[in-house]
C-alpha cells in the first residue's frame, strides 16, 4: 500500500519531523566558507611532511637525516628513535594491537611512516623529505593472508613478545554443534568461495592534524580530522601523557570521514610531538596518496559461506568462515569485544534457527586500518555474504528469488526477533519492502522482459535482489565501546531568555547534515523554529563528551540524546507555564511550542517560558532553561530494506550497464526526508562503485595499485547510475523517536544487488557460475561466459 | 616573480616562487580558501576555478601563468550577498553534503552555463565528471545546476524531488 508521507505534527516554520527544510551548514559551504582543516592558519605555524617506506617489508639499517637538515627552512627531522626516547615510537590500535608511529626496527607496509620533516614552508618540507636517505634491508612480502598463514612464512611482527606466526585474531559466534546438526540433516547444501576486495573510504578531504601546543602553559590544542573528538582526546591523554584537561581537540568542518577518520594515525601523532618539541603550531595534511597508501583502509574479507537447505527452500542454518587480511597492523575500528565486528549479523534478514561463525585475522605487507566504510562495524561483508548464498541457494533450487526471500523472511510478527548469534532485532517488516521494491522496480515486468532473450543486439539482461537487515547505533554501553570508552552519547541544549537555543554534541558531523536535522528534533520537541538553534559540535572544551558519529550512530544515539534533553526542559517548562498562568500542571496541555490551560484559550509559549526562566522563575526552582542527557541505547537498530537491480550484460566483451536501480529503505521515521535520500543516494552510489570499479591491490612486491585517482577508480557523475528511491516506515520500538540511521544501509545493501544481478543475466542464459569477485570487472565476466579462469 | 591579476575583480600584485602552484597562491597567499584540493593528480576537481571565463583546475597551472588573468573563484560568485543562481541551486535541491568538492563543482557548473543555456542532463553529467563528489552520488547536484539553469534562463525551477515522495505504511 503506498500513501503520501504522513502529515509532519508541525507547521514548515517550525520545521520539525517529516520537514525536507533546506540545509542551516550550506549558506557557508556555497560561499567557500567553510572552514576545514587546511583551511586554518596559526601565527609562526610550521609545515610537516613525512618520510615514507618506499618498500614493503625491510628492516632499517640506518636513517640519515643530514642532508634534509641543511636545506634552508628546515627546523627538525623526527625519526622513531627520538620518539621513543619519550615512549611515544609505538601507539596502541583501536582493536588493542601496537602500531609504529614512526618506524624503527623494521618497515611493515609501502607507505609506513620513517621520519617526518619540520619546515617553515609546505614545499620545503617536501623537498626536504625526498632527502632523509634510509637504508633498507628488504624482505619478503606478503601480501595476502594465504600466504601469510603457510608453513615458514617470515614473520610480520617480530617484535611483539610471543608471537610466533602471522595469527592477528581468532574468533568464532554461534551454534556449533546445532548448526553442524542441522547441516547433516540438510537435503542440499549450496557454498559459496567469495572475497570482499580492500578498499579505502577515500574522503575528498584528506586526513590531517594541526597542533598548537602553548610552551608557556602546556595548553594542546590540536584541531583535527576527526569523527570522534572526545574519544581522541582521551587516547591523546593516554598515549601521549598529557594532562586531559589541557587537551582540546577541534574538529572543524569534515570534508567526508566513512570511516576513514575514526583511528588515531601516526601523523597526528608526529605533528603533536613536534609542536611540543618546537613550541610553534605544526601542520600536517596528508596528500591523495598517502592518504590512499596509508591510512584506514576498508573490507579485505576472504569468505566461505554455507547454506543448509530443505528440499522446500527453507533455511536450515549458515556456516560461515571468514580469512581477513589485517595489514601490518590489526586496527579495526570497532568495539573491543568483537574481532570480526558485528560480522553477527550474518544471518541477515532471514529466520535462521542455526549459525556457527568462524574468524581468523593475518597479519600482510599492507596497511593497517579494518576500518568500517560506511558501515556498521563489519555488517558490510556479512549483509554481502548472506544476499549472494541466498541467491546461489534460489537458483540452486529453481525458485524465484524474491519467492525464495519471500518463504525465509522473518516475519513482521516475529520481532523483537532473536537471531541465532544472539541478536535482538527491534523491528522489521521485510515483505513489506520488498513487495514495494518489486512494485517499484516493476520487478515481474522485467523478469517477463528477461523471459523473452537477449536485446536486440545480444546483450543479457539480469536482475539481481538485495534485502538486507542492518545493526546500527552503538551501544548500548554493557556490550559496545571503542578502547575501553562506552558507547553512549550526549546532548547539552540551553534555551535562551529570547527563546532561541544553542545545542552541543558529543557526535560529529563530516557532511551528514547534523546542524540542521538535529535542529529538527528540538523544533519537534520543543516547537522553536529549526533556524533558531544553533547547533556545536566537534570542539571536546565546548559540548559534551561523546563518541562520535560513525556506524550509523549519530540520529540513534546523538538524536535520542537530543529528544530527551529537550523532553527535560519540557518538564521545566511545564512548572514555570504553570506558575505565569496560575493554574495546575496537570491542567496544562502541550502542543508544540506552547502550553494552554485545558478547555480554555489562555497559552503561554516556548518563547515566553523561557523568558520568564530567566526574569520571573517560580519559587523554589532553578532560573534558566537547559538540559543535559547522555543517552544509552538500551538495544541497537535495525535498518532494512530491498533493493533490486537490473542490469544488462555484454557477453562479447563482459561490460555491463545499470538498466534500472530501485531501493526501497525503511530505516524508522524519517526526520529530514530530504537529507535522508540524499544519504541513501550517495550510498548507492558508493555500493556500485565497490561493484563495478573500485579497490585497492597490490603486486607481488607489496607495492599498491591503486595509490591515486588514476588507478583507484571511483565513480563519476557521468558513470553513477539514475536511482529509483521508494521507503517503508517502521519506526524502531526502543529509539525516542522511532528513528534508525540511515547513512549507510545503501553501502551496506546494494553491492550484492549488483552481483547478483550480473550472475542472473549470465544463468539465465546456461552458464553456470556461482561467483564473480568484486569488483565485477569486464574480463572475469568474461572469463564466467567462456569458461576461462579470470586473472585477479 | 613578480605577477598582476584580477582576482574577484580585485587587482593584485604579487611576488611568487616560480613552481607556485596557482591552487597554493589563491589558498595561501590571497587566504581564499574557499578553493579546495582533493587530490594530487588533477582528477578530482575540488581546485576548479575560472580563468578568464574559463573552468581550470587551478592545480594544473603555475601561479606564473596566471600573470595579466582574471581569475574567479567561488568567492567571487555572490554579487553584493545575493547568491549567484549555480549557488542557490546547490542550497535548493540538496546538492552538498560535507561541502569539499562543492566550490569546485560550482565553478564547473558555472563554467558549463556559460557556454549552454539548457543542458541536457546528459550534458550536465559530462561537464562535472572532472569532479568528484564522494558524498551526494551526483543526482542532487544534476537537480541542482538544472534550477540554476532555469533560474539564469529566468524560468521557474523544475520542483524538488522529495515533495513528491511516497511513503508506504
Amino acid at each position: 500500500m503506498t500513501v503520501t508521507a504522513p502529515r509532519p505534527a508541525t507547521p514548515p516554520e517550525i520545521g520539525g519531523l517529516g520537514h525536507s527544510v533546506r540545509r542551516k551548514e550550506d549558506d557557508r559551504f556555497i560561499q567557500g566558507a567553510g572552514r576545514y582543516l587546511d583551511d586554518i592558519v596559526l601565527p609562526g605555524m610550521l609545515h610537516m611532511a613525512i618520510v615514507r617506506s618506499p618498500v614493503a617489508h625491510a628492516r632499517i639499517r640506518s636513517i640519515d637525516t643530514s642532508a634534509a637538515e641543511a636545506i634552508d627552512g628546515v627546523v627538525a627531522v623526527i625519526t622513531g628513535d627520538a620518539l621513543a626516547a619519550h615512549g611515544l615510537a609505538w601507539m596502541p590500535t583501536l582493536s588493542g594491537d601496537t602500531q609504529a608511529v614512526l618506524a624503527t626496527d623494521k618497515v611493515r607496509y609501502q607507505g609506513q611512516e620513517v621520519a617526518a620533516v619540520i619546515a617553515t614552508d609546505p614545499y620545503v618540507a617536501r623537498d626536504a623529505a625526498t632527502l632523509v636517505f634510509v637504508d633498507y634491508e628488504e624482505l619478503p612480502a606478503i601480501t595476502n593472508p594465504q600466504q601469510s598463514l603457510a608453513e615458514g612464512a617470515v614473520l610480520i611482527r617480530d617484535e611483539k613478545e610471543g608471537q610466533t606466526d602471522n595469527v592477528a585474531y581468532e574468533w568464532e559466534t554461534g551454534d556449533r554443534e546445532g548448526t553442524d546438526r542441522a547441516f547433516a540433516s540438510a537435503d542440499l547444501v549450496v557454498s559459496l568461495e567469495t572475497h570482499y576486495p580492500r578498499s579505502h573510504p577515500a574522503p575528498l578531504e584528506t586526513c590531517g592534524a594541526l597542533a598548537d601546543i602553548d610552551p608557556a602553559t602546556g595548553q594542546a590544542t590540536i584541531y583535527l580530522t576527526s569523527q570522534a573528538p572526545h574519544a581522541h582526546r582521551t587516547l591523546f591523554a593516554l598515549v601521549a601523557g598529557l594532562p586531559e584537561e589541557k587537551i582540546r581537540i577541534i574538529a572543524p568542518d569534515i570534508g567526508g570521514g566513512f570511516g576513514n577518520k575514526v583511528p588515531i594515525y601516526p601523523g597526528y601523532v608526529v605533528a603533536t610531538a613536534a609542536s611540543l618539541l618546537l613550541g610553534k603550531p605544526v601542520k600536517w595534511v596528508e596528500s591523495r596518496s598517502e592518504n590512499l597508501i596509508s591510512t584506514g583502509f576498508a573490507r579485505d574479507y576472504h569468505m566461505r559461506g554455507e547454506l543448509a537447505l530443505s528440499s522446500d527452500g527453507k533455511i536450515l542454518a549458515m556456516r560461515a568462515s571468514i580469512l581477513s587480511d589485517q595489514g601490518a597492523f590489526y586496527a579495526d575500528a570497532q568495539p573491543s569485544k568483537f574481532r570480526a565486528g558485528l560480522f553477527h549479523i550474518c544471518t541477515g534478514s532471514y529466520d535462521i534457527p542455526y549459525a556457527h561463525v568462524t574468524a581468523k585475522g593475518a597479519y600482510t605487507n599492507k596497511a593497517p586500518g579494518g576500518v568500517a566504510y560506511r558501515c556498521s562495524f563489519r555488517v558490510t561483508e556479512a549483509s554481502y555474504l548472506i544476499e549472494r548464498l541466498v541467491d546461489n541457494a534460489a537458483w540452486k533450487l529453481g525458485m524465484d528469488p524474491a519467492e525464495f526471500r519471500r518463504q525465509n523472511f522473518i516475519r513482521k510478527d516475529q520481532f523483537p526477533y532473536r537471531s541465532a548469534t544472539g541478536f535482538v532485532y527491534d523491528s522489521g517488516d521485510y515483505h513489506a519492502a520488498m513487495d514495494e521494491a518489486l512494485r517499484l522496480s516493476d520487478y515481474y515486468g522485467w523478469r517477463s522482459r528477461q523471459a523473452e532473450g537477449p536485446t536486440e543486439d545480444g546483450k543479457l539482461i539480469g536482475i539481481g535482489l538485495a534485502s538486507f537487515t542492518e545493526v546500527v547505533g552503538a551501544g548500548h554501553s554493557k556490550e559496545y565501546d571503542i578502547a575501553g570508552l562506552k558507547m553512549f552519547d550526549s546532548a547539552e541544549l540551553r534555551i535562551h531568555p529570547t527563546g532561541k537555543a544553542i545545542l552541543k554534541l558529543g557526535v560529529k558531523s563530516q557532511g551528514q547534515g547534523h546542524e540542521t536535522t538535529f535542529a529538527q528534533i528540538v523544533a519537534e520537541e520543543l516547537g522553536i523554529p529549526f533556524d533558531q538553534i544553533k547547533v556545536v559540535e566537534g570542539d571536546t572544551d565546548n559540548t559534551p563528551y561523546g563518541l562520535g558519529t560513525y556506524a550509523s550512530r549519530s540520529t540513534p544515539v546523538g538524536g535520542a540524546a537530543t529528544a530527551m534533553a529537550s523532553r527535560k526542559i519540557r518538564d521545566k517548562a511545564r512548572k514555570i507555564a504553570a506558575h505565569l498562568l496560575e493554574a495546575a500542571e496537570e491542567d496544562l496541555e502541550w502542543e508544540p511550542g506552547r502550553f494552554t490551560v485545558r478547555g480554555t484559550d489562555q497559552s503561554v509559549t516556548i518563547q515566553d517560558i523561557a523568558f520568564a526562566a530567566y526574569t520571573n522563575p517560580p519559587d523554589g526552582e532553578e532560573a534558566g532553561l537547559e538540559a543535559v542527557h547522555y543517552y544509552d541505547p538500551p538495544n541497537m537498530t535495525y535498518p532494512f530494506g530491498t533493493y533490486v537491480v537490473v542490469v544488462e550484460v555484454d557477453p562479447a566483451d563482459g561490460t555491463w550497464k545499470v538498466l534500472n536501480m530501485t531501493a526501497v529503505d525503511d530505516c524508522g521515521v524519517r526526520i529530514n526526508p530530504m537529507i535522508v535520500a540524499g544519504q541513501i543516494t550517495g550510498g548507492l552510489t558508493e555500493g556500485f562503485a565497490k561493484a563495478n570499479m573500485q579497490w585497492i591491490t597490490f603486486d607481488e612486491q607489496g607495492n599498491c595499485i591503486g595509490s591515486n585517482f588514476l588507478d583507484y577508480l571511483v565513480p563519476t557523475a557521468y558513470e553513477t547510475p539514475k536511482f529509483t528511491l521508494g521507503a517503508t516506515v517502521t519506526p524502531s520500538p526502543h529509539h525516542p523517536l522511532g528513528a534508525k540511521g540511515v547513512g549507510e544501509s545503501a553501502t551496506v545493501g546494494s553491492p550484492a544487488a549488483y552481483v547478483n544481478a550480473v550472475l542472473d543475466a549470465l544463468r539465465r542464459r546456461g552458464h553456470e557460475v556461482d561467483n564473480i569477485d568484486m569488483p565485477v570487472l569486464p574480463h572475469r565476466v568474461w572469463g564466467a561466459v567462456n569458461g576461462v579462469e579470470a586473472k585477479p | 616573480m613578480k605577477i598582476s591579476l584580477t582576482i574577484n575583480g580585485r587587482e593584485v600584485s604579487a611576488d611568487v616562487e616560480p613552481r607556485t602552484l596557482l591552487v597554493h597562491f589563491l589558498r595561501e597567499d590571497q587566504g581564499l580558501t574557499g578553493t579546495h584540493i582533493g587530490c594530487e593528480t588533477s582528477y578530482c576537481g575540488a581546485c576548479t576555478v575560472l580563468v578568464d571565463g574559463k573552468t581550470v583546475k587551478s592545480c594544473t597551472m603555475f601561479a606564473v601563468q596566471a600573470d595579466g588573468a582574471s581569475i574567479t573563484t567561488v568567492e567571487g560568485l555572490a554579487d553584493n550577498g545575493q547568491l549567484h543562481p549555480v549557488q542557490e541551486g546547490f542550497w535548493e535541491r540538496h546538492g552538498l553534503q560535507c561541502g569539499y568538492c562543492t566550490p569546485g563543482m560550482i565553478m564547473s557548473a558555472v563554467g558549463l552555463l556559460q557556454e549552454k543555456q539548457s543542458p541536457s542532463e546528459d550534458e550536465i553529467r559530462h561537464a562535472i565528471e572532472g569532479n568528484l563528489c564522494r558524498c551526494t552520488g551526483y543526482h542532487n547536484i544534476v537537480r541542482a545546476i538544472e534550477y540554476a539553469a532555469a533560474k539564469m534562463r529566468g524560468e521557474e525551477p523544475p520542483p524538488p524531488d522529495w515533495e513528491e515522495e511516497e511513503v508506504s505504511v
